[in-house]
C-alpha cells in the first residue's frame, strides 16, 4: 500500500525527522486560505500515487494566495498516469542549498533492509544510479544490531563534508530506519534530502514516498486506516475488497486463475497462441465461490473483454468450488461473452458434474483452452 | 535417493488442528510421510487422528519423538514465531507453508535459522515431496511420480502444472521443491541446484522462475559454472505489466534485471534449455537426456 507525500511526511515529522510545514488542500478555496495563513510562496503539489507529478504538471510553484488558488484549481482533478487527483500539497516554497537522497529498501539478495545515499538527489536520481552507480552509497543493514551510530555518519560524510550537517543527516537516516519497523514499510524514501543556504545550512526532508508492506496491515490498523481509496483504480478495490488479486492489462481475454504463477502462465500462453490477456487475476488459494462471482463481475465490466478464460490446477482450491462459482455467477450476472474453462485437480470429477448439469463444460489440459479462447475472442472480433 | 526428504523424514505439524493443519497432517499420512508429531499450544496431551501425539511446544515434540523436519500452517501473524521455535528446538528442516508473513520478519528469521544450520524452506510455498517416500507440504500426491526429475519452483499452481505435464509424458520426479514466492526466502534455487547435482538418482532437473528479484540470473550462472546434468527451465510472467514502481529504491537497487526477457536471456546464455510453455517441458527434456 502506498502512503501520500502528506502522509509520509507526517510519519517522518513523528518520528523527530525535520520536514518543512505543509497542509492539504482538497479545494481551491481551501488552498488560498492556506497560503493566506502560511504566507510567502508556496508549491502546489498533486497528491496521487505516480511518478513523474512535475513532468505531468503536478507541481507549481505560486507567488501568492491568488495564484495559489489558481493552480489548486487546475490540478484538483487532473488524471496522471490514469489516476485522478483529488488531493494537493501547499508547502512553502523553500530556499535550497543542496538536494540529496536517502532511501530505505528491503533487499531480496541480501536478505536486509538496505539505506542508500547520494548527494546528486532530485528527481534524476534514478538516471544517476543508472549512469553513475559509484555516486550511491549502500549499506545493508543488519537488523539484529540496526543501523549503528558510525555507520550512519560515514554515510553522513558521503553526503556532505561539514560536520554538523554530516550529524544531522546521520540522525535522519537513523530515524528513517527506525520509521520502516514501527509502520512495517517495504521501502521509505526521502528524495530530495536539502540543506537550506547558509548561514543556517538546516537538512530537511522536503518529499517522502513510504510504501507498506501489505501484510503488515492486519497487526497495523492506524497505518491500514491511511488507506486513500480515492486513489486507486476502482476496480483494483473491488478486487482487493473481494479477496482477490487484480492488474488490469489492454488485452481482450479475460483470465480467471488460482495461483500467481500460473496465472502468468496462462496470460504468456494467451499470447503465445496469437492472443492479448485482458488482465491478470489470481483468486488465490481460497475456495470460496462468492469469489468466483466477484472475479466474472470485475472482468466482464471491461466492455473490451470478449472471452472469459478460467485456468484451474485444484490443490487447496478445490475445483467443485470453483464450479459451484461459476454457476453461481452465471445466473446473476446474465453473461454476454462466451466463457471457456480449463480444470483439474482435486475435485474434479465433482466439478465436470457440477457444470455438466448448469449446461457448461470444461478441459482439462491448458493448451487446448486457451487455444479455444483466443479463437472464440478472434471470432467475435471478426 | 531424492533431495531434502525421504523415508528418514519425522515430520512435526505446526498447527496440526488448524483448518490447513489438519487437512494436509491427513493427507501427508495417507502419503505414508512419517508424521510423528503435531504441535498446537494447549492441546498438548491429545492424539490427533486417534495416532499422532500432539504436543504444547515444538521442543517438547522434539524430545519425545525425535522429530527432525518440521512443516507450518499456523496463520500468518504467528508464522515467524513458528519458524524461530522449530528452529530453536534443533529441527534440521523447516517448511514453512503459510502466506503473507511480513518482510520485515524475515530479516529477523533469516539470521536466526542461519545461525542454527537449520534449512527454511519457503515461505509462502507448496512444500517438497520425494514421490513415493515422503511428502512435507500441500504438493498433490496424486500428480507425482517416482522417478529421475529434479523439480524447483517459485510458484505453486504452476508447479503442479509442470510435474502433471511431466508424469504425463513419463518422466517421474526424485524431488519437487516449491521454493516460495516471496522476497525473501530460505531455501532458494541455487541450494536445491547443486542439491539435485549432487543427487546421484536425480538424472536432470527442471527449474521454474518468474519475474522479479534476480535469483534465476543467479542461478543460470551457478548452473554454467557448476552443473553438469540437463537443465530446462520456464520463466512465467512474460506478458505480465512492468511492476508497480517502489518508488526510486527499488529501481536504483535492481535496474531492468527482474524482467522475464532478461531472465530468459540469462538462461540461454548459461546452456539452460527454455520452454515457451508448460507443455514443452516433456519434449524438451527428451531431446537433452
Amino acid at each position: 500500500m502506498n502512503l501520500h507525500e502528506y502522509q509520509a511526511r507526517d510519519i517522518l515529522r513523528r518520528h523527530g525527522i525535520p520536514v518543512p510545514p505543509g497542509e492539504v488542500a482538497t479545494t481551491p478555496a481551501e488552498a488560498r486560505a492556506i497560503v493566506e495563513r502560511l504566507g510567502g510562496k508556496v508549491v502546489v503539489k498533486a497528491q496521487v500515487h505516480a511518478g513523474g507529478r512535475g513532468k505531468a504538471g503536478g507541481v507549481k510553484l505560486a507567488k501568492n494566495a491568488g495564484e495559489a488558488e489558481a493552480h489548486a484549481k487546475a490540478i484538483l482533478g487532473m488524471t496522471i498516469k490514469g489516476l485522478t487527483v483529488h488531493k494537493v500539497l501547499i508547502a512553502p516554497a523553500a530556499e535550497i542549498a543542496s538536494e540529496s537522497y536517502v532511501g530505505i529498501i528491503v533487499d531480496r539478495a541480501s536478505q536486509r533492509p538496505v539505506l542508500m545515499v547520494s548527494s546528486a538527489g532530485g528527481i534524476d536520481i534514478e538516471e544517476v544510479a543508472a549512469k553513475t552507480p559509484e555516486k550511491i552509497h549502500r549499506l545493508a543493514v543488519d537488523p539484529r544490531y540496526g543501523l549503528l551510530p558510525h555507520q550512519a555518519l560515514g554515510l553522513g560524510f558521503a553526503l556532505y563534508p561539514d560536520i554538523a550537517q554530516a550529524r544531522a543527516a546521520a540522525d535522519i537516516m537513523q530515524k528513517l530506519y527506525a520509521v520502516v519497523y514501527a509502520v512495517g514499510a517495504s521501502l521509505a524514501e526521502i528524495n530530495p534530502l536539502v540543506t537550506t543556504p547558509p548561514p543556517d545550512g538546516k537538512v530537511q526532508a522536503l518529499d517522502a514516498k513510504i510504501s507498506i508492506d501489505d501484510n503488515e496491515l492486519e497487526r497495523r490498523p492506524e497505518i491500514a486506516a491511511l488507506r486513500d481509496v480515492s486513489a486507486e483504480a476502482p476496480e483494483e478495490v473491488a478486487a482487493r475488497e473481494a479477496g482477490l488479486t487484480f492488474i488490469k492489462l489492454d488485452g481482450y481475454v479475460g483470465c480467471c486463475v488460482n495461483g500467481a504463477g500460473l496465472a502468468m502462465a496462462t496470460m504468456d500462453l494467451v499470447k503465445y497462441y496469437g492472443g492479448e490477456p485482458a488482465n491478470f487475476l489470481d483468486i488465490g488459494g481460497s475456495s470460496n465461490p462468492q469469489k468466483v462471482v466477484a472475479a466474472l463481475r470485475i472482468m466482464t465490466a471491461d466492455p473490451r473483454v470478449r472471452v472469459i478464460l478460467f485456468n484451474i490446477f485444484g490443490g487447496i482450491t478445490r475445483g467443485d468450488d470453483v464450479a459451484n462459482g461459476i454457476v453461481q455467477a452465471t445466473r446473476e450476472l446474465s453473461l454476454k461473452v462466451p466463457i471457456v474453462i480449463r480444470l483439474t485437480g482435486t475435485n474434479e470429477r465433482e466439478a465436470m458434474e457440477i457444470l455438466t448439469k448448469a449446461g457448461l463444460s470444461a478441459l482439462t489440459d491448458m493448451d487446448e483452452a486457451v487455444k479455444q479462447a483466443v479463437a472464440l475472442a478472434k471470432g467475435k472480433a471478426a | 535417493m531424492s533431495v531434502f526428504i525421504d523415508q528418514s523424514t519425522r515430520l512435526v505439524v505446526q498447527g496440526i488442528t488448524g483448518r490447513d493443519g489438519s487437512f494436509h497432517a491427513k493427507q501427508m499420512i495417507s502419503y505414508d510421510t512419517k508424521v510423528v508429531a503435531g504441535v498446537t499450544p494447549g492441546k498438548g496431551g491429545q492424539l490427533f487422528e486417534g495416532v499422532v501425539p500432539v504436543f504444547n511446544t515444538v521442543a517438547a515434540a522434539v524430545a519425545e519423538t525425535q522429530a527432525n523436519t518440521a512443516v507450518i500452517y499456523v496463520p500468518a501473524a504467528v508464522a515467524a514465531s513458528a519458524i524461530f521455535e522449530a528452529a530453536d528446538a534443533g529441527i534440521g528442516l523447516i517448511v514453512c507453508i503459510t502466506e503473507g508473513i511480513p518482510v520485515l520478519d524475515m530479516t529477523r528469521v533469516l539470521p536466526f535459522v542461519n545461525e542454527r544450520g537449520a534449512r527454511l524452506v519457503g515461505p509462502n510455498c507448496p512444500g517438497l515431496i520425494s514421490p513415493g517416500k515422503s511428502k512435507v507440504g500441500i504438493i498433490p500426491g496424486n500428480i507425482c511420480k517416482p522417478g529421475n526429475i529434479g523439480v524447483v519452483s517459485r510458484s505453486g499452481t504452476l508447479t503442479y502444472e509442470i510435474i502433471h505435464q511431466l508424469s504425463t509424458h513419463g518422466f517421474g520426479q526424485s524431488t519437487c521443491v516449491g521454493i516460495g514466492g516471496d522476497p525473501l526466502i530460505g531455501t532458494n534455487f541455487i541450494h536445491c541446484l547443486s542439491a539435485f547435482a549432487a543427487d546421484p538418482e536425480t538424472a536432470a532437473i527442471v527449474m521454474i522462475g518468474e519475474i522479479g528479484g534476480t535469483d534465476e540470473q543467479q542461478a543460470a550462472e551457478f548452473v554454467q559454472r557448476s552443473v553438469t546434468k540437463p537443465v530446462v527451465g520456464f520463466i512465467a510472467g512474460q506478458t505480465a505489466p512492468p511492476g508497480r514502481r517502489m518508488g526510486h529504491a527499488g529501481a536504483i537497487i535492481s535496474g531492468s534485471s527482474g524482467t522475464a526477457a532478461e531472465k530468459i536471456a540469462a538462461l540461454e546464455r548459461a546452456g539452460i534449455g527454455v520452454m515457451k510453455r508448460p507443455a514443452d517441458v516433456g519434449p524438451l527434456l527428451k531431446e537433452r537426456l
